[in-house]
């Protein structure tokens, strides 16, 4: 008990320094910071399917996608509209395409599940790029949603809106979090622990598998889409490589940096891999050289991730 | 549109579907025997196209870069299997994804090392810059033909080699019952290496054959790869025969979309793919087990 109470502790202390951080950094760092909770939640939502229910999708980055652009279908051009309006939007949208998407590609497993889920990401990736839906290849510029209610709005200057973002991410993260940690609690997470040891074990017993995978689908989907109003809502400009499978990968390998069993491994993976890019973009031009040093650097030495290293320390 | 167009646009689809299978087949049998998922089998094709663009560009020759590239690609996919994927053949699909990804992030870096980050076009070989009389009113580019000629020969090779000789019928038996093949005294580990440098140099002469048709530009090689898995979800996992038709399909299927339905075109083959989903989840031309 007593590891299970000094964990809740060390994440509220991990959340209450976040909460902090606008306090003492400068607008740059307020921005990247933002940056980071939104790979955070893109991450936690992916690994609702890899890290829960072990079925590995490069397709995720599509709903994430289509939340951001459904932010920019929805903003008048000139005019301003509330997160209040975009945000249940976005996910609606992201977990109907979800629900399309899954229904379909949870028909397979494995190998072939990985390749459908990557087929069905770039369909909605060249959706954005090709057809007359999205705004073009290079992207669109729009107004950002505002923080608005029943015809008042807060009027904020710059710095102002970037931290009331930033504490929106924040918010919107520690909820996230907090909510699948309850939610994994469940019976529904110890029937997906269950999918994920011994899927015909759990379809033996009498539960429908395939329901349960088409569920963890959808939710992970419509996390993903809050991750993606909130990318759109901070950046005021979405562009079809929102969607594309480069954007899965990395999400991918935020939850392999951080670690996959455990949830706050994924979160910390994204706060690494985004200062990890960082510090790559300051000291050198090549980023993917180093971020594909990284990754492969993983890979080969850290299965467990960086919450595995804690995790054995304690062990031991 | 008249008849010749359309005979045409249907070659053009042939000749992309066969290029197609240049670079499934080796997708599908890397995951068909050694269970790999090879993202990075499309910057294999990309390395193809720049090692012709590069040739064309020093030496003024594709001729060259042709038998050499078969023979690098060899080497290249013996050594990626030797020192890299050999050692993730019991890994989870997750590291190899990741693995796999981290090569086309080095891969594309060294692109923009040696070549640079721009478009760049690919001439034709002079020997072959000339159109060839099909009927009377209707002649179709000789590269395209000499293309179209040299993946139906390689595809004919690959065929011969999997079902009637010795190697092959490893190949088969490693794919499906690799402990037997094992025990039987084969040296399974050969086999490996030798499916990684065929599969490998397949995807690089594509990418050679490939650069004159469609230039060179960064990041060529991940739509051929994603469309190649199309291919590989169509044919069944591990079939050649089911590659080699889906990948004409797919190669018609796109060609003929992109003249008669220019607006949905893109999407075609992805909706072509979930009907096929749909009615059989393992694939067209799965073999029933």
């Amino acid at each position: 008990m007593t590891a299970a109470r000094n964990e809740t502790w060390a994440l509220l202390g991990g959340f209450a320094l976040l909460a902090l951080l606008p306090l003492v950094a400068t607008n740059f760092y307020v921005t990247l910071a933002s940056s980071a909770l939104v790979a955070a939640m893109l991450a936690l939502s992916l690994n609702l399917m890899v890290g829960s229910l072990g079925l590995v999708s490069l397709g995720h980055a599509a709903f994430f996608g289509a939340a951001a652009y459904t932010v920019y279908y929805l903003v008048p051009s000139g005019g301003s509209l509330s997160f209040l309006v975009t945000l249940p939007a976005a996910i609606l949208v992201a977990s109907l395409a979800s629900l399309v998407i899954g229904a379909i590609s949870l028909r397979t497993k494995g190998f072939f599940f990985l390749m459908v889920t990557l087929a069905f990401g770039q369909m909605v990736f060249f959706l954005f790029h090709d057809t007359k839906l999205g705004g073009g290849g290079d992207g669109v510029f729009f107004t950002r949603p505002g923080f608005s209610a029943f015809g008042w709005e807060i009027r904020l200057d710059r710095r102002a809106r970037g931290v009331a973002t930033y504490y929106l991410n924040l918010l919107l993260l520690a909820a996230m979090f907090f909510g699948l940690r309850a939610l994994l609690q469940t019976l529904f997470g110890r029937v997906v622990a269950g999918i994920r040891a011994n899927e015909h074990r759990m379809r033996a017993l009498g539960y429908d598998v395939y329901r349960y995978k088409l569920a963890c689908f959808v939710l992970s989907g419509a996390l993903a889409g809050i991750a993606g109003h909130m990318w759109a809502m901070q950046k005021g400009v979405v562009n079809p490589e929102l969607a594309s499978w480069h954007n899965s990968a990395e999400a991918l390998l935020m939850i392999l940096l951080g670690g996959l069993r455990s949830l706050h491994g994924p979160i910390l993976g994204a706060i690494a891999y985004t200062g990890i890019g960082e510090i790559a973009d300051l000291l050198t031009e090549r980023r993917k050289l180093v971020e594909g040093l990284i990754i492969l650097a993983a890979v080969l030495l850290l299965p467990q991730g960086i919450a595995g290293i804690r995790l054995k320390r304690g062990d031991g | 549109m008249d008849l010749s167009g359309l005979l045409a646009q249907i070659l053009n689809g042939l000749q992309y579907g066969l290029l197609l299978f240049l670079i499934s087949s080796g997708l599908t049998l890397i995951f068909g025997i050694m269970g790999i998922i090879n993202l990075a089998h499309g910057s294999l094709f990309m390395v193809g196209a720049y090692a012709a663009f590069l040739s064309v560009k020093s030496f003024g020759s594709l001729w060259l870069a042709l038998p050499l590239g078969l023979i690098g690609g060899a080497v290249l996919g013996a050594l990626l299997e030797r020192f890299l994927f050999r050692y993730f053949y019991r890994r989870e699909h997750l590291d190899q994804v990741l693995l796999t990804f981290a090569l086309i992030l080095l891969f594309e870096e060294l692109r923009s090392i040696v070549a640079g980050n721009g478009f760049h076009a690919v001439e034709v070989p002079a020997l072959l810059d000339f159109s060839v009389a099909v009927t009377r009113d209707f002649s179709y580019s000789a590269y395209r033909l000499f293309a179209l000629a040299i993946c139906l020969v390689l595809a004919a090779v690959l065929f011969h080699a999997i079902h009637r000789t010795r190697f092959g019928a490893m190949i088969r038996a490693g794919a499906d019952k690799p402990e037997m093949v094992q025990m039987l005294g084969i040296d399974v580990s050969r086999v490996h290496v030798a499916v990684f440098a065929v599969g490998t140099a397949l995807a690089v002469v594509a990418g050679m054959l490939a650069a004159p048709l469609y230039s060179v530009y960064p990041g060529m090689g991940d739509g051929f790869l994603i469309i190649s898995f199309v291919v590989v979800v169509i044919g069944g996992i591990g079939s050649v025969g089911g590659a080699f038709w889906a990948a004409l399909l797919i190669g018609l299927v796109d060609t003929l979309g992109k003249v008669f339905l220019p607006s949905v075109a893109g999407i075609a083959v992805y909706v072509l793919m979930a009907a096929v989903l749909l009615l059989r989840p393992s694939g067209l031309f799965a073999r029933t087990q």
